[in-house]
């Protein structure tokens, strides 16, 4: 076994050195497969880590924004004279001083360019921003915004989303004109006349014959609320204008390379006359993802010629981004034991703009009807406007919420059926090679190697642990997959000093994840040098290559593709000087330990200083390397949402708990948990279990609690005071997670990602085990103590009822 | 109006001009710009700003600069000052006991001040200790396994 060991400087004020902590050792394998630490633990454990909060200027400007009371209203007069007045305030924004800015659009999103910087005309959710100020400081411009007259003539506004998609609601948007920045978007077609901004439609088989001929039919509606990302560090942005006058930015995004093509779009400049660059994030989980702040912080400050900074209060990031409440339809066919078809009805409440909601209905709402096997299915996706503020990507991208339906219902039709659940969703699962809903082939699927390691994790086969009093145990299971988001496209430049140290110019965010580490392991390996020789250059896109998004658990895969093919081609460079030299075949020669051999006879080679030196003359050179990670889909037909290829590959879940209800109370207590995802290879197991556990207690909080309560399209619970999110007391008392590792062949040896994972199947696992436990079934989320109170009474009624009767 | 505000941050005693609406956090980030303090959300309800005053953990967000007058304020940067990690800093790096890290100070000096208080605390007293400091990468059980190492580590004499 090899030992690891890590130095960490701390300022340049003294070393100190960490032990090493346990390893998992990789065959084969110096690096990669191994749980090194954390490039940025030294920074963050001494709070010296670069934010855009830490960042000052000279002459910085700080923003306070007026919202909107109405969730819907027509904008009839705004008087700013006074605030402008008001000294120290350097500039008073509406949404017509925006829009009559020579040459820029004022609306801006990724699918659809429907949401304004600031709202012109018309208002559509409380909290949408309107006026805002900037000044020398916070609270001169919050005492500006004060002396803001404005008069709104209210309209009748759209709350619920089934209210929403009827013809006589409304209408949000009357004309809508497509984005065009993405590629597996360019399907979506602007131009609706309803609330419905785009419909997913799946049609494979016969769906009606099918229910004609069923044993049973199972007619069940699953409902999950709103809910808030809440990264710790909420929404900044500092724009300026350096001195050529390119639009310079700072932000806590997750995509650096499409806020600079969408302030490109917005300002109607060249891309390289703007610069985005990002720090460490703290925390995303997709709430920082496509243009938040950016476009109006950069309109301030091309009006003021100063540096503008906006930093979200949580109140205002409780009303800037959320996730889709979904009311999820599902009837299933069942005929001999077997599910023969199912239809999903899924309605997606992505509020008062667009945000990222048709790429979700699309990518994540093809997977609804689950990954088992039925002969027929049917699939609408609805994408619904509705007054509210906007939803967007959140941790699972949508995933979780079908994932509560259809293997809560997967759990209904088994006991119904009497089948064990376990072997149940194993007979249903989907083998390698068998094709998904949309007629994809599936590959390097570990579904049923999760489905078998949860079982046996949680002690499936063995008698449950009796209840006693008021309190009654019960175990739940839950599987489901994501597919990766395809097509999409992660570019990045590796370069290469003459002692051996690199640098990784990739655009992948850092926000927690282990995206840097993993990036340094998968180059360090492959170049043969040290993890500690390899630099990240974080995020700036006047020189890192473009990235789609840090996202979806996607940049383990496709940046880490990129970074190998890209350290590949500066080995490729080195092997070709050494093979000459040693007049042997470059594909004979190895890197490693910092020398490029033949493999076999470590003295045959050369250092790679040596290499340097035989073929620039010269120890102050650079190779670079740069490459590509594009990935293909085969676009679905839009009648049928067939395609022989949707997706690049799958992300296989499963969760078990085991919990104990107090029937007098409501509450529950886990008391044992596993997350169980499939990453194929773990290029950092210890890292893979975070992201499954971490992933899993948000979802936990999701399942249990987390609500964005609304009341006439006003939020209730918009601060952290009332919006409970989980604490180190709702870890459950056992919580493991299991890596399922089944490689993919394309994947950077081996690897898919699983960021999201530990998420998707927590919450249909603790309603199964609710319903083992006290034989009442929840179809809605949060499993409150209330509702879990309001079942069992019911229940209780209905038998007292069937009693006297 | 600003008025003189007197205090020891970080064993070095500060003198500054504060208004009476500034908040220990303003005063902490602005003037002194020790960056490890952070507002998440404003209400002393996550734990982000926690520094600690007296030896005791506060929310900086909730405690105005003037209450701290004469006090000694202790943030994660006075914790390393020598050059040196403290050996709670260590064991998070250790433990894995950090992702984003936004909410790592507030941490650290929650572990810090739970661990001067009772040195052999038991589960549910380092849950409920820590029960005010909120991780949304919820790294709970990673933060947990560092108090305990932690402890051990102290007991064997590191500082």
């Amino acid at each position: 076994m090899k030992k690891l060991t890590l130095t960490l400087s701390l300022k340049g004020e003294g070393r100190v050195r960490v032990k090493r902590l346990r390893d998992y050792v990789m065959a084969d394998f110096s690096v990669v497969g191994h749980s090194v630490y954390r490039k940025d633990a030294a920074q963050k454990a001494t709070g010296q880590v670069l934010h855009v909060g830490n960042i000052e200027m000279s002459g910085m400007l700080h923003v306070a924004v007026l919202r909107s009371p109405y969730p819907h209203a027509q904008i009839t007069r705004i008087d700013k004279a006074r605030a402008q007045a008001l000294d120290g305030v350097a500039a008073v924004l509406t949404g017509a001083d925006v829009a009559a800015m020579p040459g820029v659009d004022p609306y801006y999103g990724p699918a659809f360019r429907d949401q304004p910087i600031l709202a012109v005309d018309r208002v559509r959710h409380i909290g949408e921003p309107v006026v805002a100020v900037a000044a020398a400081d916070r609270r001169l411009a919050e005492d500006a915004l004060q002396l803001v007259e404005i008069e709104y003539e209210p309209l009748p506004p759209v709350l619920d989303v089934l209210e929403a998609v009827k013809p006589e609601s409304p209408v949000l948007h009357p004309k809508l004109r497509a984005a065009g920045t993405f590629a597996d978007l360019a399907h979506v077609r602007a131009g609706q006349s309803s609330n419905v901004c785009y419909h997913f439609k799946l049609r494979k088989g016969d769906v009606e014959k099918a229910f004609a001929e069923a044993d049973r039919v199972f007619e069940d509606t699953f409902r999950s609320p709103p809910a808030q990302h809440v990264p710790m560090e909420p929404h900044i942005t500092l724009a300026y204008l350096d001195e050529s006058q390119r639009i310079n930015v700072w932000s806590a995004t997750q995509t650096p390379s499409y806020v600079r093509t969408e302030l490109s779009a917005i300002f109607g400049l060249p891309m390289n006359r703007i610069r985005i660059r990002v720090p460490y994030l703290g925390g995303g989980y997709g709430a920082k993802l496509y243009a938040k702040l950016e476009p109006l912080v950069t309109a301030l400050a091309l009006i003021t010629r100063q540096p503008v900074r906006y930093a979200l209060t949580r109140e205002e990031e409780f009303v800037t981004i959320t996730k889709h409440g979904v009311v999820a339809k599902l009837k299933t066919a069942v005929k001999g034991g077997a599910i023969t078809a199912r239809k999903c009805e899924v309605y997606w409440d992505t509020g008062a703009y667009a945000e990222i909601g048709p790429r979700i209905v699309h990518k994540s709402g093809y997977t609804s009807a689950g990954p088992y096997r039925m002969p027929n299915v049917w699939i609408d996706g609805y994408c619904v406007y509705t007054n509210k503020p906007p939803a967007g990507a959140f941790r699972g991208f949508g995933v979780p919420q079908v994932i509560w339906a259809y293997d809560s219902q997967m759990d209904i039709i088994a006991r119904a059926l009497g089948a064990d659940p376990v072997e149940f969703r194993l007979r249903h699962a989907l083998d390698e090679g068998e094709a998904f809903a949309t007629g994809t082939p599936v590959r390097a699927f570990g579904l049923k190697p999760a489905i078998s390691r949860a079982a046996e994790a949680i002690g499936w086969s063995k008698p449950k642990t009796a209840s006693s009093g008021a309190k009654a145990r019960g175990r739940g299971i839950a599987s489901g997959v994501k597919a990766v988001l395809t097509p999409s496209i992660s570019g990045a430049i590796v370069t290469m000093s003459a002692d051996g140290s690199v640098n990784i110019l990739s655009s992948t965010v850092e926000m927690g994840q282990g995206a840097e580490t993993m990036m340094a392991q998968i180059v360090a390996e492959e170049l043969g040098v040290a993890f500690d020789q390899v630099h990240i250059v974080q995020p700036d896109t006047d020189i890192t290559p473009y990235d789609t998004i840090t996202a979806g658990s996607r940049s383990t895969y496709h940046m880490g593709n990129a970074v190998r093919m890209a350290a590949a081609k500066i080995k490729s460079e080195l092997a070709a000087v050494v093979a000459a030299k040693l007049e042997v075949n470059p594909e004979d020669l190895v890197a490693q330990g910092r020398r490029i051999f033949v493999r076999g006879s470590p003295e045959r080679g050369m250092t790679i200083g040596e290499a340097f030196l035989a073929k620039f003359g010269s120890l102050g050179t650079t190779l670079t390397g740069e490459a590509i990670c594009q990935t293909t889909a085969i676009p679905m037909d839009p009648e049928t949402g067939q395609s022989e290829k949707c997706t690049e590959y799958w992300f296989p879940s499963a969760t078990a708990v085991e919990l104990e209800v107090d029937t007098e109370t409501g509450q529950v207590d886990i008391l044992k948990f596993f997350a169980v995802g499939d990453a194929g290879t773990a290029i950092n197991p210890k890292h893979c279990e975070q992201q499954l556990l971490g992933s899993a207690i948000t979802h936990l909080g999701l399942t249990l609690f987390e609500e964005m309560v609304f009341e006439e399209g006003r939020l209730l619970n918009g601060s952290l005071l009332d919006y409970q999110i989980p604490s180190i007391k709702d870890m459950p008392k056992e919580f493991r997670s299991i890596v399922v590792q089944v490689p993919h062949e394309s994947g950077p040896f081996g690897a898919k990602g699983i960021g999201e994972t530990g998420a998707l199947t927590v919450s249909a696992a603790i309603a199964n085990a609710i319903e083992d436990a006290v034989g009442i079934r929840i179809r809605d989320l949060p499993i409150t103590p209330e509702r879990i109170l309001s079942h069992l009474a019911a229940r209780r009624e209905k038998e007292a009822h069937r009693k006297s009767s | 109006m600003k008025r003189e505000l007197a205090l020891t941050v970080n064993g070095r005693l500060a003198k500054l001009q504060v208004e009476d609406a500034d908040t220990l956090l303003e005063v902490l980030r602005d003037q002194l710009n020790l960056w490890s303090v952070r507002e998440g959300c404003g209400v002393g309800a996550c734990g982000t700003c926690t520094v600690l005053m007296d030896g005791k953990p506060v929310s900086s967000c909730l405690v105005l600069a003037r209450r701290a007058e004469g006090r000694e304020i202790v943030t994660v940067e006075g914790l390393a000052a020598s050059g040196k990690l403290d050996v709670i800093q260590e064991t998070f790096i250790e433990e894995r006991a950090l992702q984003c890290g936004y909410c790592t100070p507030g941490f650290i000096l929650s572990v810090k001040a739970l661990l001067d208080e009772n040195s052999t605390p038991t589960d549910d007293e380092v849950r409920e200790y820590l029960s005010g400091n909120l991780c949304r990468c919820a790294g709970y059980g990673d933060i947990v396994r560092a108090v305990r190492v932690a402890q051990e580590k102290r007991r064997a004499g590191a500082t």
